[in-house]
């Protein structure tokens, strides 16, 4: 895969007999022991190990929801509630569920974040990075395909908004909008037709992300990670082996974002959601506002914020899709905004843009809120269109160090590429930085 | 009403009950020096803003639990008040004595759900025919209502809701500007703040008036400062002087304050009666958790000592 030598040696006779066979003991030895990783990545890398914490730990509280959920427009409301009241621990795995969503989310946005500050998507990452806005559009996907599934009144109401905006096509060919919608709904209307095959699409689409995160993993490890300075590893001295060095970062950082998650799970697990969702679905009853949950409130003001419907729901996808160009629209000659004083002001205006959004979602579509949300929105855009493509040509980056090795060490020190420090612990190896 | 006795065991429950109290108004005061100038307000239909107080709830905060004898005193209150036409179906009468509960006396309930006015239908029997029979402990809390439209026919259109989830499905909306709201939202996190539906229950329980003049009432309806559009169809369920005459042992006297609170805790246990067993799991998880933390990190800081970084 990558570009370092496998030192995997087979201890065992066992161990042997695999690895002439099917070597996966060294394929993971080689990616998740011995793998290179730059050694001053700071805490904005542990989010993939979090991440990965998120799907598993979705997918496991996930398959045991769905042992006891009902998908039918009758029964899903109190089947959810039964699991919260009669199923043994199912008061602890239903918010686990479902404020694990925000979690994950709360995860991705900053991995995101990281990815665009840090330039990880610029060559030779780009499939990475590509990879990765496909795993967010997937899990928006899902996400939202499970806040259907309690079937309470936003639930429904968000599903009844969501698949009208595809009758916006109209606008384009008429009668195709009306169609899809209609093949969405498995009828006239939003019902429990509708309920059952997102149930479905439920339990399937955390599988494709599962298989896109092999990808992206794959990818990571094919061109190795980028790290705060955006140089790439040079020498020996750049990296330290991902165990025991990243592995125990990464940990310590996976129990912190462990707490936050426990924190809202135990105390406050209906805080990220809304009270109409325990009122039961009723089309015949509007909620007085119709909200999304929190992490899609920033795409909600988008949609929002152009006045013609296909408009909005255009902006609303291309919102993300955009994200995919990122690699060819950024023009600057170094990689990590770290080195870029002009561009750094506007990646914070950025994410005060993403944030003031998801305020603005949260609001009514009215008065000075509306004039808010369309100067964000255009900002959104211009920060991709405008000033990545415009400002990296124009803007001098700040003078760089010459390695990742003398990024943390400095220029004169020479025990950067030497080894042996005189007072390493006993048993420790032996300058792992020359390795 | 049967009288359903407290259980043994009382006097290591209320030293806990003291401790926690002590523990928990300690928090209060911190809470409320930094939540100074800062306030909730609810957004009625028309756009003028109405306060709805934050009430002080044993449940509330991340040490709060239920009070058993005041959820007795709530079970109560809904059994002479609101079971008038609200059902509880979600709840059943085992749950009154499960622990984290009102904790009744299992007999106790036996004889009160065999005296509960409103049967459950049960069948079909030997000859085929559905029958009516009286509750045992397994089967739901009922209102007198069959369905909604027996329901809409005798409440002269309107429909009284079930209760079971009452406190989970109302809320109270923030409408502050984003420099206090953003400030509160994570004051509110820090202290776990979700009480919002019971505040606005008791708001609404505690909000009957005269209409103000000029606002126009239509017939069979009250005026509520808090209930949206402020038309309800419910008339005051709880008079000033009170409903409910608490027994002498309760530890309250009836007054319409006391016995909305009182139903109010009842109702926001009916809908989230594992309240109690959550909080301690998250004490006990928090204790867990920040203790490997430490650890993880000193091991963090030992391996990556090797290395300059």
């Amino acid at each position: 895969m990558s570009s370092h030598e496998s030192s995997y040696e087979p201890k065992s006779a066992t161990a042997k007999w695999w690895d002439e066979r099917l070597p996966l003991p060294r394929l993971m030895y080689d990616q998740f022991i011995e793998f290179p990783t730059p050694r001053n990545l700071n805490y904005m890398w542990t989010f993939g190990g979090i991440l990965t914490f998120c799907l598993v730990a979705q997918l496991i509280t996930g398959i045991v929801l769905a042992m006891h959920y009902i998908p039918s427009g009758g029964e899903a409301f109190d089947s959810v509630d039964r699991i919260r009241r009669d199923v043994n621990y199912g008061w602890l795995i239903q918010p686990m569920h479902a404020v694990g969503a925000s979690m994950f989310f709360l995860a991705a946005y900053l991995h995101t974040f990281r990815g665009l500050y840090y330039g990880s998507y610029r060559a030779p990452r780009e499939i990475l990075w590509i990879l990765g806005v496909f795993i967010l559009l997937a899990m928006m996907a899902t996400a939202f395909m499970g806040y259907s599934l309690p079937w309470g009144q936003m639930s429904f109401w968000a599903v009844t908004v969501i698949t009208n905006l595809f009758s916006s096509l109209d606008q384009i060919i008429p009668g195709l909008g009306t169609s899809i919608v209609q093949w969405l709904w498995g009828g006239y209307s939003v019902s429990g037709v509708t309920l059952t095959r997102f149930f479905s699409l439920h339990y399937l689409l955390p599988f494709v992300i599962f298989g896109l995160v092999i990808l992206h993993v794959w990818a990571l490890h094919v061109c190795g990670q980028n790290n705060p300075t955006g140089i790439e590893i040079k020498t020996k001295s750049d990296s330290v082996p991902m165990y025991p060095y990243a592995i125990s970062k990464d940990v310590f950082a996976l129990f912190i974002f462990v707490i936050i998650f426990a924190w809202f799970m135990l105390f406050l697990p209906d805080y990220l959601g809304h009270a109409d969702n325990f009122v039961k679905a009723d089309p015949l009853v509007t909620p007085p506002h119709i909200v999304p949950e929190w992490y899609f409130l920033p795409f909600y003001a988008i949609l929002r914020a152009i006045p013609d419907k296909l408009g909005g729901v255009i902006a609303m996808f291309a919102s993300i899709a955009i994200l995919a160009f990122v690699p060819w629209l950024d023009r600057s000659p170094v990689r990590s905004t770290k080195y870029r004083p002009i561009y750094k002001w506007f990646f914070w205006l950025f994410v005060f843009a993403c944030l003031a959004l998801g305020y603005l979602g949260a609001k009514p579509a009215e008065g000075t809120y509306v004039f808010w949300a369309r100067v964000f929105t255009f900002y959104y855009f211009a920060h991709f269109l405008i000033v990545m493509p415009i400002l990296g040509s124009m803007e001098t980056p700040k003078s760089m160090p010459g390695s990742i090795t003398e990024a943390v060490l400095g220029k004169g020190d020479k025990s950067a590429t030497r080894s042996a420090p005189a007072g390493a612990p006993l048993g420790a190896p032996a300058a792992p930085e020359d390795r | 009403m049967p009288q359903p006795r407290r259980k043994t065991g009382n006097a290591e429950r209320e030293t806990e009950m003291i401790m926690k109290h002590a523990f928990s108004s300690l928090c209060g005061v911190l809470v409320a020096v930094a939540s100074l100038g800062l306030t909730t307000t609810a957004n009625a239909a028309g756009g003028e803003e109405i306060h709805i107080e934050r009430h002080d709830w044993t449940y509330g905060g991340i040490k709060g639990q239920f009070d058993p004898i005041q959820l007795r005193r709530g079970f109560q209150v809904y059994q002479e008040v609101c079971s008038a036409c609200h059902g509880l179906v979600r709840v059943r009468f085992r749950n009154l004595v499960e622990p984290g509960g009102p904790e009744f006396d299992e007999e106790a309930v036996k004889t009160l759900a065999a005296d509960w006015p409103n049967q459950i239908v049960d069948g079909p029997n030997d000859e085929g025919e559905m029958f009516e029979r009286p509750p045992k402990l397994s089967d739901p809390i009922r209102g007198p209502y069959r369905n909604q439209q027996e329901a809409r026919a005798a409440q002269n259109g309107a429909y009284p809701p079930d209760l079971s989830l009452i406190t989970r499905a109302r809320g109270v909306h923030n409408d502050a500007a984003w420099y206090i709201h953003v400030p509160q939202m994570a004051l509110d996190i820090l202290t776990g703040y979700q009480e919002g539906g019971s505040d606005y229950l008791y708001a609404l329980l505690t909000g009957y008036h005269e209409p103000p003049e000029g606002f126009e009432l239509s017939e069979g309806m009250s005026y509520n400062k808090y209930f949206p559009g402020h038309q309800i169809a419910m008339g005051q369920p709880i008079p000033e002087e009170g409903a409910v005459e608490y027994q002498d042992n309760a530890g309250a006297t009836m007054s319409m304050k006391q016995n909305s609170e009182d139903v109010t805790a009842f109702l926001a246990w009916a809908a989230d009666p594992s309240l109690n067993q959550r909080k301690q799991l998250g004490w006990s998880a928090l204790v867990y958790l920040l203790i490997t933390t430490l650890l993880l990190y000193f091991a963090k800081k030992r391996i990556w000592a090797r290395v300059k970084h």
